[in-house]
């Protein structure tokens, strides 16, 4: 983990009509870092996500990526530049067995010219390719799981395929927008190893997550989203300490599980 | 009484299983089953002009290929890319007026005017077309079914490219054997060539931006330049088609921008089976022959015709090819549940 910021969002903001759905909000993540987002519904989570990736435009703000301002630049130029996303509603291409839908990243001009998918640059044979990083992502490779319609798959496979999507790419930043929700505790208990071998690859960790008690497990700092305007950042101790964030969280009996343990 | 339910099962044949991967070819069986239906097809299409009764019907061969072409582009675009186009009319207009335009003003034999309009034809269509490919929905349809009625409009009145009299005097092609096999070949080659492409690396790449171009967005991959892509195959074909019927006709005028070229092989993918590339094609080959067939009624054909469409709609919704696939490859019976 370096000190210099690898992603600074300078008072992003976005309106709706009259409604601020992102008001002001200022981030810097460092590289190598997991920085956990919470909020309640409607807090503006995703929106900020949807502004930082390219999805919508932002009213005004900035974003800088290692210094270069990519503010306004088309999602796919984003993409391009290894700032990838997942989508909260999992959005596999429903008509192609998993590991083809692996196949569309992986022709993406970004996975062909950072290759070295162990030969799967100009020359791969993309499907061996989307196999392998499916058994890394945790498709059983002998299993029928990789070859079957992505349109069967269980939620799980489905949020796993959504980081496998994002990991062909090579990236350098994942936003993760809920990949914990859905999920059976056992299979949230899968998914942090995971979660913290990327970290260990050195790919940068934005977490958008409900399940406050797996993304504390996890993240190395946590911001609070409500109403679109940052209430508070800090380590995981400091947020779960904090006055505002319990008011923010009033009645949510899980923060109140979770503050008495801490 | 006790009251007993039962459901239809559908199971692969074991065959068709079989089939599947390197043992395929396993014995001459397993063979015929993966060759012959392609087989058939191929030969069956080859022999056409041979069979036909007449010149008029030999002719009818012609004009049933430059709608297999559109039906095949309109196929492509709506099952494989999300882009649901009614501009077949667009496509045949402006490959053929474009190769009559080379034949009679610059004098370029056929050999030349066919592939210099299909490629300059899509060139022109994919330009015109570029201002609504960032957007989803029907702006696609609307646009492509505008562009013919607008040209129409602009050749009526300011008297352009002939006018209402359109442009005479096209060369033909050598001999109707040529001009027989050279659309039929055409056929041929776009279908399996098609076929190849949707499952390609691109073509999957296409077939994701049917199914979530968010996806594809996020995957660093610009739709655009995709759609624009398949959008200059689609109009690719569309135009040769029109560059051919103009030597065909041997004249070029605004009824190459009638919407029947929209229209009908819409119909046929509906009636073939959508999204099989190969039902469009038959479909085609079943609608034009009747339309003809129902020229002895008169002005009645157009009720046969709805009807025929209407049955296949109610009936067999699938289409054939779909249908015929599903018989090919699967048997059902009935289960106790």
């Amino acid at each position: 983990m370096n000190d210099q910021p690898i992603l600074e969002v300078q008072e992003a903001t976005k309106s709706f009509g009259g409604i601020m759905a992102v008001n002001r909000v200022s981030l810097d993540v460092r590289g190598g870092e997991i920085l956990g987002i919470i909020g309640p519904n409607g807090s503006g989570k995703t929106t900020l996500i949807n502004c930082i990736t390219g999805f919508i435009r932002m009213t005004s703000g900035k974003v800088l990526f290692r210094g270069r301002n990519i503010t306004g630049k088309p999602a796919h130029k984003i993409a391009d530049m290894g700032i990838t996303r997942t989508f909260q509603i999992m959005r596999p291409y429903y008509s192609l067995p998993s590991y083809k839908n692996l196949v569309i990243p992986l022709f993406s001009p970004r996975a062909r010219r950072t290759g070295g998918w162990r030969g799967g640059g100009k020359l791969g044979d993309r499907d061996t390719v989307g196999i392998d990083i499916l058994e890394e992502i945790g498709f059983e490779r002998d299993s029928f799981v990789p070859y079957k319609m992505a349109s069967t798959l269980p939620t799980g496979y489905l949020k796993r395929l959504e980081l496998a999507r994002c990991l062909a790419l090579k990236p350098e930043i994942i936003f993760c927008d809920e990949v914990f929700s859905g999920l059976s505790m056992s299979e949230i208990a899968s998914m942090i190893p995971l979660i913290e071998r990327l970290q260990m690859d050195g790919i940068t960790l934005i977490m958008i997550e409900h399940r406050l008690r797996e993304l504390f497990r996890v993240a190395n700092r946590v911001m609070v989203l409500n109403f679109g305007e940052k209430v508070v950042e800090g380590s995981p101790e400091e947020v779960m300490a904090d006055d505002k964030v319990k008011e923010v969280y009033f009645g949510s009996e899980e923060v109140e599980e979770v503050m008495s343990h801490a | 009484m006790e009251n007993r339910q039962q459901r239809k099962e559908r199971l692969d044949r074991g065959i068709k299983v079989r089939t599947e991967g390197l043992y395929g070819i396993m014995s001459l069986r397993e063979l015929s089953y993966l060759t012959l239906p392609r087989l058939v097809l191929i030969v069956g299409i080859l022999i056409l002009p041979l069979v036909m009764p007449s010149m008029y019907w030999q002719r009818v061969i012609s004009i049933v290929c430059i709608y297999s072409l559109l039906a095949l582009s309109f196929d492509f675009l709506a099952h494989f890319v999300g882009l649901v186009s009614l501009g077949g009319a667009f496509f045949i207009g402006t490959g053929g007026y474009l190769a009559a335009i080379l034949n009679t003003s610059f004098g370029l034999p056929p050999v030349l005017t066919i592939p210099i309009s299909t490629l300059l034809g899509a060139v022109i269509c994919t330009v015109l077309l570029l201002p609504c490919l960032p957007l989803r929905g029907v702006y696609f349809a609307i646009v492509t079914l505008m562009y013919p009625l607008v040209l129409t409009r602009i050749i009526e009145a300011l008297n352009v490219l002939g006018g209402t009299d359109g442009i005479m005097g096209v060369a033909s092609f050598a001999n109707r054997w040529i001009e027989q096999y050279f659309v039929l070949v055409m056929v041929l080659v776009s279908m399996f060539g098609l076929r190849r492409l949707v499952n390609l690396d691109i073509g999957l790449v296409f077939r994701a931006v049917k199914d979530n171009d968010q996806a594809v967005k996020a995957s660093g991959m610009n739709i655009t330049y995709y759609k624009a892509i398949a959008v200059f195959i689609a109009s690719a074909m569309g135009c040769l088609g029109g560059a051919c019927l103009v030597h065909i006709y041997m004249w070029s005028g605004i009824s190459q921008f009638a919407l029947d070229f929209s229209i009908l092989p819409i119909a046929a993918t509906v009636i073939g089976g959508a999204g099989t590339l190969v039902g469009p094609v038959l479909g085609c080959f079943i609608l034009v022959p009747i339309s003809e067939l129902l020229r002895a009624f008169g002005t009645l054909r157009i009720v046969f015709y709805c009807l025929i469409l209407v049955g296949f709609i109610v009936f067999r919704s699938e289409g054939i090819m779909v249908y015929g696939q599903r018989k090919y490859h699967q048997f059902e019976r009935w289960v106790e549940i």
